[in-house]
């Protein structure tokens, strides 16, 4: 049956990967992410699955690739101090190709920050933290509901894409108490892993039209061979210049060939817009909040949050900058989701910033201030 | 059948391997082989991981399921490979860099959590991969290209420090001591629990060549004259470039960790069958 409970949406985001068939959870503690550990600790041994806290977040990233090359679907839940010690193996999952979901509740501020407070700081880590080009998909939710809701969606696309799925909350996200529906088995779409029959030539990491790869589960019969290293279709290393070439232009085409599975965002009122408000998160309901208001007031403005940020849902931001005289971005980081929209509106529409970085949320009143000033 | 175990074992399209002539590494791995054979472990079920370094491109040699990962986090990745599928067999091979310097605290750890892993460390003194350079396991006054003058530091003595941290059988030989070898690595396997064996092996072109030991065979003299026969009770003090061999610790008794995790999830589905 169906439930509505009310739950944190760190409770709600370890729902979500209940129902999304998580059965492993390898994690170390850190504010404000906690609560998803101890939560999955106590559920996930009669779901017959396994909770193991590790030595830290290098070894957390670690466990959940390996339970997933094992077929387990798996998670790990972290903060930027930890997020940023799992750069290293988030390049291993991608070029691996195997599916992982990672949260990053963020916290305030660069390094130790302020574990309690908010922030939007690692908008671009989320994309860019690992060196060189590799393939991830970002998701920011904005309340407990989309806590639930996008660990399922974020699960989905790690399987059907196969590579790491950063969840990305703010703090305020992690921490807030919503009514949560939690649907029936089978109402939501769950995404399991596929595994062909065979794999002509043992040609393991090879793709198909839509740039997909699905290396076999280990155990499964196959003798495959996972590595770090620049790898042909076998998933052997090699250091020709045209398999190179192809492993890695592979391995980030897949998400542009597949835009349809990972492009999701919410607007409101932006046909007729003159001024957009954009942002990500929980600070993107205040924003439609302020959007609303003005609209009533007889405003022209519109408002514009993407659910995936990761890709950035360039083609419909394009379109809107050809309307739109201006977007606000709203963010609470010195203007990282802003540096994409003016890359994309390319000089159509003006690109005004407002930030904020000192651990407390954007008050209605700063963004009404910031759109009264740009409003013609 | 002597050389069949190898050819079914490796995976020959990818042979011969990277390593130096006289480079220990392809004893080592035989060594693995015999011992993999001589159990007759399904090799459908059998993942070996490792991670950065020399030994730890042993695994793509090896015919069967097999993780390369990233330096140092072989442990780690194993411990979620091992948790989630309990009947696969899972071997982690990795060298004395890896294992001991950027892995150390994985290491700890795994064997603190006496998961069911048998962990093979290569331990040839030296980061022979990058040429050359200290590793926490190269011994006192050893010249290395990073310890020009001699290494000030001491050698880690990582068999010790598995034993502190929980490991549930312990043992050490070289790849001079080959059918010892052999015999420890085949009792690690058999093993249940987290399972730990040292190898020392050869690197006559960065650790020997720096060292006066250019030729493996010196090297081989070299690893068979500092090796002493480990006697419980008859310990001694060793100098730093002396180890013991043998079998040096093993608790039966000690429940791996994943037949508690089997034995909690039970409990816990008796109470939810009570409560409801």
């Amino acid at each position: 049956m169906a439930q509505t409970l009310l739950l944190q949406g760190n409770e709600a985001c370890a729902e979500g990967a209940l129902y999304a068939g998580c059965r492993f959870y390898g994690g170390y503690p850190i504010t404000p992410s906690s609560e998803i550990a101890e939560y999955l600790a106590r559920k996930l041994p009669l779901a017959g699955g396994t909770f193991v806290q590790m030595e830290d977040e290098i070894a957390s990233i670690a466990s959940i690739i390996g339970a997933s090359m094992a077929g387990v679907k798996a998670m790990t839940a972290t903060s930027g101090p930890g997020f940023s010690l799992m750069q290293e193996n988030l390049d291993l999952a991608a070029v691996t190709e195997t599916p992982v979901v990672i949260v990053d509740a963020m916290r305030g501020g660069p390094s130790t920050g302020m574990p309690t407070a908010t922030g939007q700081g690692d908008y671009m880590q989320a994309r860019w933290g690992s060196h060189s080009d590799h393939p991830v998909v970002v998701l920011a939710p904005a309340g407990a509901q989309e806590m639930f809701d996008l660990t399922v969606k974020a699960f989905n696309i790690a399987e059907a894409l196969r590579l790491p799925v950063v969840l990305l909350p703010e703090a305020v996200v992690s921490h807030i108490r919503e009514a949560v529906r939690i649907p029936d088995p089978g109402e939501m779409e769950v995404i399991d892993r596929y595994q062909p029959d065979d794999y002509e030539g043992n040609g393991f990491f090879r793709r198909d039209e839509r740039g997909l790869a699905y290396p076999p589960v280990l155990g499964s019969g196959f003798h495959p061979h996972y590595t770090g290293l620049a790898h042909a279709e076998d998933g052997f290393p090699s250091n020709d210049p045209g398999v190179v070439r192809k492993f890695v232009e592979g391995l980030n085409q897949k998400v542009a060939k597949n835009l349809d599975l990972v492009t999701d965002f919410e607007e409101e009122a932006v046909e007729d817009a003159e001024v957009i408000l954009a942002s990500f998160g929980v600070t993107g309901r205040a924003c439609q909040h302020v959007a609303r208001l003005l609209r009533k007031q007889g405003h022209r403005v519109g408002y514009f949050r993407p659910r995936i940020v990761w890709p950035f849902p360039e083609a419909r931001v394009r379109e809107l900058a050809h309307t739109a005289d201006t977007f606000v971005v709203a963010e609470l980081n010195l203007g990282q989701m802003r540096l994409e929209v003016e890359r994309i509106a390319c000089g159509e529409a003006r690109v005004v910033g407002l930030h904020k970085v000192d651990g407390s949320m954007l008050e209605i009143h700063e963004i009404l201030v910031k759109v009264n000033e740009v409003l013609p | 059948m002597p050389e069949v175990f190898v050819k079914e074992f490796a995976r020959t399209q990818h042979l011969p391997t990277i390593w130096c002539p006289g480079c220990g590494l392809g004893t080592s791995m035989r060594i693995l082989m015999k011992a993999l054979a001589d159990l007759e472990v399904d090799r459908n079920r059998l993942v070996v991981v490792s991670g950065i370094g020399c030994s730890s491109r042993m695994v793509g040699y090896l015919d069967c399921n097999t993780v390369h990962t990233t330096h140092g986090r072989a442990l780690a990745l194993a411990t979620g490979i091992k948790l989630s599928r309990p009947e696969l067999t899972v071997v982690a091979a990795m060298g004395d860099g890896d294992a001991a310097s950027i892995g150390g605290n994985h290491l700890i750890h795994a064997a603190r959590r006496n998961v069911d892993i048998t962990t093979l460390v290569l331990n040839n003194s030296n980061y022979g991969m990058t040429s050359g350079q200290t590793s926490p396991m190269t011994p006192h006054e050893s010249v290395t290209t990073t310890a020009p003058f001699g290494n000030l530091e001491h050698k880690f003595h990582l068999c010790d420090m598995v034993k502190g941290a929980g490991a549930t059988y312990i043992a050490r030989a070289s790849t001079y001591h080959y059918m010892l070898a052999i015999r420890l690595v085949k009792k690690a396997l058999k093993h249940r629990g987290f399972s730990f064996v040292e190898l020392l092996t050869q690197c006559p072109v960065y650790f020997g060549r720096f060292n006066r030991m250019s030729n493996p065979s010196d090297m081989l003299r070299w690893l068979r004259d500092n090796a002493v026969k480990y006697v419980p009770g008859k310990e001694k003090e060793l100098r730093d470039e002396q180890y013991y061999i043998g079998e040096l610790f093993r608790d039966e008794t000690k429940v791996e960790y994943g037949e508690l995790l089997r034995q909690l999830r039970e409990r816990v589905r008796s109470w939810e069958a009570k409560r409801s």
